[in-house]
């Protein structure tokens, strides 16, 4: 093995919170406190791969709701409508704004369908230790952790909007359940992020 | 920095191991919860939905798939899921997606309708969905069975089931200026509103359906009267200018106006009792006209001021009007006399006619021979003007007095009434005899001769002045000193009343001394020849002596 070990290898275990490095015992899930800090020590993150795929299977259920249910209702001189995400995108884009559809269609549907795309993929691939381009899936899943923080830009837009247009009468935006089901989504997809250990990608090099 | 190399690594420490109690992760409870969430909207998605129904409208303006909303008492109850085009392209059909709590108002004989904003003249509907849109309004029906495809109205209902009130058929000739949702007014109190129209099936008349809202529709008897109640009247009468009107939505938009006739105790009508649509209010009040007599008047004045409509009056009683004026040419006499005919309603008279002799004839043969006696007694028809102001003509049937004869024609047709030249024409005509014999009075010379006469005067005054006045003062003057000796001469010292004194004296001694002869003569008769003797009184010689004064005196 020309390869540098790892800690695996050494039988070593590192805290996550103070850098104290101990002997790993077992191998497996069971919950080992740091002598120094108290902090959980665990080789991989414990059950990464299973949580992260019951936040990935919340966040899609969630996504059913949040794209089918209006996420804003607009009242423009009495002339109120509830409006779906894809209603939103196809009212601007017949209106011509197509900038504007084009950005709320990124950051709406195609960043969390992507999401779920790429989580399911790396947790796939994960899953069956493949050892099929394991750096362009790190560097995939550095991409959905740095993407994730931006996902909530809907769920601001509508609360910013509707703080905002409050004009009695005249215009009036208030936030429909959809966008609570669109910021779960969110939620969801980034705690399943947090959880998918990219470390797991490379314990398939091992074997 | 490779940890192998290190040397006298540190002892890693050996955690205790402590194991978990759950063999199943609880993280799936997220997803289970999740689940579980999206589950129980869908079965309350489903629990919620009403039916869907299909409602076809002509045309789709304001409806909007998703958005337009259906509203019943305001109340939204539905959403209108698509609108497409039916299968031969007349109308679209909007599909429906109605409220759970709503599926009561898919009834078989619900009305739908799409409310947009209205403008018309009497007022405007629907403000509301000038900016929000226009939406779908429900009228729901009181039948039992359920419905799903309904045909939308193009224009709202004029009255929403369940609207307390009742409904009233009223006919009438033309639809004029009304139309559905016109007012009804009683005592000029909108009460209700025209429903519905339809021409009759004969095409004679049109049948307006009339809804009054309780409490009004008891004022509707079985006696009442309806009239239409458009436009303005102007009248101009004896107790000056009116101008009466319901409303002024009326005068544009029309209305109708109904009325019970005073001291009426009629019942309330029931609902769907038929009436008659009267011309305006005075008409409605007026008994049935009955049949109409047409009757020509031959006038040779002009007629101007004379229009179609004029009233024709039979003492001062309206019984007719004028329909036709012609004009006609009369060779014999190089005229153009006005040929005007009238038609009259001989049973405005009232309870008159019933007194009228009755002929066992046809109703025209009866007519005429009743005209041929009046005009044998000064019936003559007269162009009048009813308004000295406008020059406003109107025809009077009267009685004239020493009207000269002329022949009636009791047999032809039309009937001609002979006509006179109209009061005022009249009085025209005697205003200029007058003036013309004033003209021929010679002014000129009347004046003249009054002229000379007065310098005449004039000259015999002077003379007067001027020798009649001195010689009257001087004849005045002799006068006064005639009085004043005669007066010289009755005063008390004067001679003569002295004289006439004393003659008088004289005058008493005389008769003294007849009086004694008298006695004398009367008791001695012999002394008239013995004379008197010594015991004789006095008295015989007296009367001698008195019968010589006497002598004497007569002397």
């Amino acid at each position: 093995m020309s390869r540098p070990p790892r800690t695996q290898q050494l039988g070593l275990i590192a805290c996550h919170a103070c850098g104290l490095v101990c002997h790993h015992i077992v191998g497996g899930n069971e919950h080992v406190p740091c002598p120094r800090c108290g902090t959980a020590l665990h080789r991989r993150r414990p059950d990464s791969i299973t949580r992260a795929w019951a936040f990935l299977i919340a966040g899609l259920i969630f996504y059913i709701p949040a794209s089918m249910l209006p996420v804003m209702y607009t009242d423009l001189l009495g002339n109120g409508s509830d409006s779906t995400i894809m209603h939103g995108i196809v009212e601007f884009w017949k209106a011509g704004s197509w900038a504007i559809a084009f950005v709320i269609f990124i950051a709406s549907v195609a960043v969390p369908c992507a999401k779920f795309l790429v989580l399911g993929l790396l947790l796939a691939t994960t899953q069956r230790r493949s050892r099929w381009a394991m750096r362009e899936r790190a560097r995939l899943y550095r991409l959905v952790e740095l993407v994730g923080y931006w996902s909530m830009l809907d769920v601001l837009v509508v609360a910013i909007v509707s703080a905002l247009v409050k004009f009695q009468g005249l215009s009036d935006i208030e936030p429909r359940i959809g966008i609570l089901f669109f910021g779960m989504v969110v939620i969801f997809t980034m705690l399943s992020a947090m959880n998918f250990d990219p470390r797991l990608i490379w314990d398939a090099d091992e074997t | 920095m490779n940890p192998v190399s290190d040397k006298n690594p540190p002892e890693p420490h050996n955690p205790a191991v402590t194991r978990s109690r759950w063999r199943v992760s609880p993280v799936w409870l997220v997803p289970t919860v999740a689940a579980l969430i999206g589950l129980s909207m869908v079965i309350h998605a489903w629990l919620s939905s009403g039916p869907e129904i299909t409602i076809s409208f002509k045309t789709a303006a304001g409806l909007d798939a998703g958005k337009t909303r259906v509203k019943y008492k305001d109340v939204t109850v539905g959403t209108v899921s698509s609108v497409t085009l039916a299968d031969d392209g007349s109308h679209v059909v909007a599909k429906i997606s109605l409220a759970r709590s709503a599926r009561s108002l898919a009834r078989a004989d619900s009305r739908f309708w799409v409310v947009r904003p209205r403008i018309d003249i009497g007022g405007i509907s629907g403000v509301d969905t000038l900016l929000s849109g226009a939406y779908i309004g429900v009228d729901t029906g009181s039948a039992k069975t359920e419905r799903t495809a309904f045909t939308g109205l193009e224009t709202p209902p004029a009255v929403i089931n369940g609207t307390a009130g009742k409904s009233f058929v009223v006919h009438t000739i033309d639809l004029e200026s009304l139309d559905i949702d016109s007012p009804v007014y009683y005592r000029h109190i909108k009460v209700g509103r025209v429903a519905s129209y339809k021409l009759d099936d004969d095409g004679r008349g049109v049948s307006l359906q009339i809804f009054i809202a309780a409490p009004y529709d008891r004022f509707v008897t079985t006696d009442t009267y309806f009239w239409n109640a458009s436009g303005v009247d102007i009248s101009l009468g004896a107790d000056g200018f009116k101008l009466k009107t319901q409303s002024m939505a009326t005068i544009v938009a029309g209305g109708i106006a109904f009325a019970a006739p005073e001291r009426s105790n009629n019942a309330p009508a029931p609902a769907d009792t038929q009436f008659v649509l009267a011309k305006d209010e005075q008409s409605a009040m007026a008994p049935p006209d009955g049949p109409a007599q047409y009757i020509q008047l031959r006038f040779e004045q002009s007629l101007r001021g004379l229009s179609v409509g004029a009233p024709v009056e039979f003492s001062g009683i309206n019984i007719g009007r004028v329909v036709s004026m012609n004009l006609d040419y009369d060779a014999s006499r190089q005229r153009f006399p006005s040929v005007v005919g009238i038609e009259i309603y001989p049973y405005r008279l009232g309870p008159v006619v019933a007194k009228l002799p009755k002929i066992e004839a046809n109703i025209d043969q009866q007519d005429a021979q009743f005209l041929s006696q009046m005009v044998v007694h000064g019936l003559r028809a007269q162009a009048r003007s009813g308004n000295l102001l406008t020059g406003q003509l109107y025809i009077s049937l009267d009685f004239v007095p020493h009207a000269p004869k002329v022949t009636f024609n009791a047999n032809a047709r039309p009937l001609t009434l002979p006509t006179v030249s109209g009061g005022f024409d009249q009085l025209q005509e005697q205003v200029a005899s007058i003036v013309s014999k004033i003209d021929k009075i010679p002014l000129e010379s009347i004046g003249h001769h009054l002229d000379t006469s007065l310098s005449e005067l004039d000259g015999t005054l002077k003379q007067i002045n001027g020798q009649v006045l001195p010689e009257t003062t001087l004849t005045l003057r002799q006068a006064r000193q005639t009085f004043g000796a005669a007066q010289d001469m009755l005063a008390e010292d004067s001679p003569l009343q002295q004289n006439l004194g004393q003659t008088l004296q004289e005058l008493q001694r005389t008769a003294r001394s007849v009086h004694m002869l008298t006695d004398l003569l009367s008791r001695h008769p012999d002394a008239l020849l013995r004379g008197r003797t010594a015991d004789q009184p006095l008295a015989a010689p007296e009367l001698r002596s008195n019968t010589a004064t006497s002598q004497e005196s007569k002397q």
